[in-house]
């Protein structure tokens, strides 16, 4: 919950606009959901899939009695096995993109091929990777000869040596031994590649406010890849923002100092005030934690991996009443100027619900499959993205009205000077 | 399984805190956090005031969540943070006993949460490099030994939680220090502080009324991102050359 939207947000209810919101990425390698209780799905460096295979058994009957604990992945033959990724992606296999990785094995779940027991993981196997690894370890120390079981010890070496702790970490979670049965994985939501709108100076469109790092959508289009949000941060501060702000406060060089009394200061502080009481005031009886939930499920199911126009029509309206239900029913214990978590949280969640109808306008106005945003209505006849250049190639920066108004959509259209816009083919 | 849990109410810094029982159930797969989520999801259902406690990635790489379970830090396993114990390492009917942290330089904020800032005093004092903004130096421009840099990034892993004030009988932050002064003793880019840094640190965690070090070491042991005492050994080095070297008064 400290990492959240509410600074960006807060902005955005001042005037600031908010880019590309729909854009969501989903990341494939995380640890699959075991309960209602779990307050995350931890996510495992994408490395892993530079050696892990991915894969699901190939009939249904297989992944129900693994999903029964009846049998274990290592019982399923080699035959029937489904690489699914390897099999639909034959140039790029288990290293395809993240939202390609994602949605594929939502349709391997999707058709019943699951193997956790609620129906939502698939494997990730290092087999393979540890007896290859194994020969060739065994080759370079000059091993004749080796068994089987010499050749797996030494491939397990070199497979600790490389993600020795994202196994313990596997490990530590879920109690299975990763380097003796394949991982369960299952996508979750990771990152948002929507932010501020900010201009290449890295400053919104309201003068002197400017957007570096995560909460900004300058960087990542409509999906981000690896590693690249620490990018960003180093380089919005290190090469970007001291190059440009100056040119911002060499204007206000003359600027007086603001009196703390003045009715702006005023105004926001009576405005907080307000909101924290209204809250801790409503004393009804459902917990912020309920609530939060209940939006992290409408999201997931109608904009998450897939989306489509009814869904998302439906999500907006199911949003609009939680909302309402919200301040009407949430309790919230303990005083406004106490030290209060559940009045932060409660804080957080409010906010949660105006971004989120947010994503889900933003999602409905772009009538295509790009990147982090796949509409069902807009695929290929394999399953694929499609993507609409004609008429969606711009930046939706959204104009906040007022929480029970519609946003407006400003266009930044993207220009493309030196390279031309082409769909990639992964398969 | 069902378990007893005996856990440090205390409404504010100053008031006067004790010990409640609860009664929760829980379900092996549940990490230690999760459980409490559902402790205080109990509470606020029945009206009451949920136990506040710190948390944030729960993955082990923020240092936000304290605890000291049945005694120790962090709890019973090795290398391992709140967040990351999971309950299937207890049984049915066992009775945990959940404080916070104890020592001056840490008050207690409410319930088990405590105030941790004395931390990112001493990080102010010194605990930074000095870097240019502009254009990007080359990697290749600055050479560091494997060994050296993995010596470095092994005590950059040190997350700030604090569980080494927590294990010490003295309260003394030396382990956490120790390691934020040799993961940039141990690099070029720490160099141009390195005069001032040690003695500078170690002046503000002094202010801050953490202990001195006896060479107990029960912070390595309950250390969850498991940092070596040699460490304390090479701020002590660091600190004695800096007292000798240093051209500014700290």
């Amino acid at each position: 919950m400290n990492c959240n939207v509410t600074a960006a947000w807060r902005a955005s209810r001042r005037g600031a606009y908010m880019a590309n919101p729909c854009f969501t990425q989903i990341h494939p390698t995380c640890i699959p959901q075991s309960g209602d209780y779990q307050s995350k799905l931890t996510l495992m460096s994408e490395s892993l899939r530079n050696d892990g295979r991915v894969w699901v058994p190939k009939s249904q009957e297989d992944a129900k009695a693994i999903r029964e604990g009846k049998k274990t992945g290592n019982d399923i033959k080699e035959e029937n096995r489904d690489y699914f990724l390897e099999r639909r992606y034959p140039a790029f296999g288990n290293l395809v993109p993240r939202d390609v990785a994602s949605r594929a094995a939502k349709v391997a779940c999707d058709e019943g091929l699951g193997v956790a027991p609620t129906g939502l993981a698939v494997f990730l196997d290092f087999q393979d990777a540890i007896m290859r690894y194994g020969k060739s370890k065994a080759h370079s120390m000059g091993l004749h000869n080796p068994g089987d079981s010499k050749i797996r010890e030494l491939g397990e070496q070199v497979v600790e040596e490389k993600y020795g702790n994202l196994f313990e970490m596997y490990e530590k979670i879920t109690g299975e031994n990763p380097y003796k049965l394949p991982m369960k994985i299952y996508p979750a939501v990771h990152y948002t590649m929507g932010g501020l709108w900010v201009d290449y100076n890295l400053e919104t469109n309201i003068p002197g406010l400017f957007a570096i790092g995560e909460c900004n959508f300058s960087d990542h289009g409509a999906n981000r890849l690896g590693a690249s949000a620490l990018m960003q941060g180093l380089a919005d501060g290190y090469f970007v923002l001291p190059y440009t702000i100056g040119q911002f406060l060499s204007q206000e060089i003359r600027t007086p100092k603001f009196d703390p009394d003045a009715k702006e200061f005023l105004d926001t502080e009576k405005d907080t005030r307000e909101r924290l009481e209204r809250m801790v005031n409503v004393k009804g009886n459902q917990s912020v934690e309920s609530f939060h939930r209940r939006l992290g499920k409408i999201m997931w199911d109608y904009c998450g991996m897939s989306r489509n126009a009814d869904g998302l029509k439906k999500a907006r309206k199911m949003i609009q009443e939680l909302r309402e239900e919200f301040y009407r029913d949430v309790f919230v214990p303990g005083a406004i100027n106490d030290y209060n978590p559940e009045l932060e949280k409660a804080q957080r969640v409010a906010d949660f619900f105006e971004l989120g109808e947010l994503m889900v306008v933003d999602a409905l106005d772009r009538n295509e499959s790009c990147g982090g945003h796949f509409r069902e209505e807009y695929q290929s006849e394999e399953g694929e993205a499609l993507r609409n250049d004609e008429d969606y190639a711009y930046v939706s920066a959204w104009e906040y009205k007022g929480w029970d108004e519609d946003p407006v959509l400003h266009k930044e259209e993207l220009v493309f000077e030196n390279v031309e816009l082409k769909t990639r083919s992964y398969k | 399984m069902k378990l007893t849990l005996k856990i440090w109410r205390q409404k504010g810094p100053k008031e006067k805190g004790r010990f409640e029982t609860y009664k929760v159930e829980a379900n092996p797969h549940m990490s230690f956090l999760e459980m409490l989520d559902v402790l205080n999801e109990e509470l606020i259902a029945k009206k009451e005031e949920p136990v506040t406690f710190e948390h944030d990635c729960r993955e082990g790489i923020c240092g936000t969540c304290s605890l000291v379970i049945n005694g120790q830090p962090h709890g019973p396993n090795k290398g391992t943070a709140t967040c990351q114990l999971h309950m299937r390492h207890y049984k049915d009917g066992d009775i945990i006993v959940i404080e916070p942290y104890r020592a001056a330089a840490f008050p207690v904020l409410k319930d088990l949460a405590v105030d941790r800032s004395a931390f990112d005093r001493i990080i102010q004092a010194g605990g930074y490099v000095s870097v240019n903004t502009g254009a990007a130096q080359d990697g290749n421009a600055i050479p560091i030994e494997k060994e050296q840099a993995a010596r470095s990034f092994d005590a950059a892993a040190c997350i700030g939680c604090g569980a080494c004030v927590a294990a010490c009988p003295n309260a003394s932050a030396m382990l956490f220090v120790s390691a934020k002064v040799s993961h940039l003793a141990l690099l070029p880019q720490g160099k141009v502080e390195a005069r001032r840094r040690a003695l500078a640190m170690v002046k503000q965690m002094d202010a801050e009324g953490f202990g001195m070090c006896s060479n107990v070491t029960a912070c390595e042991v309950e250390c969850p991102k498991e940092i070596s005492v040699t460490n304390i050994a090479r701020l002590n080095r660091e600190y004695l050359s800096s007292a000798v070297a240093s051209e500014t008064k700290v």
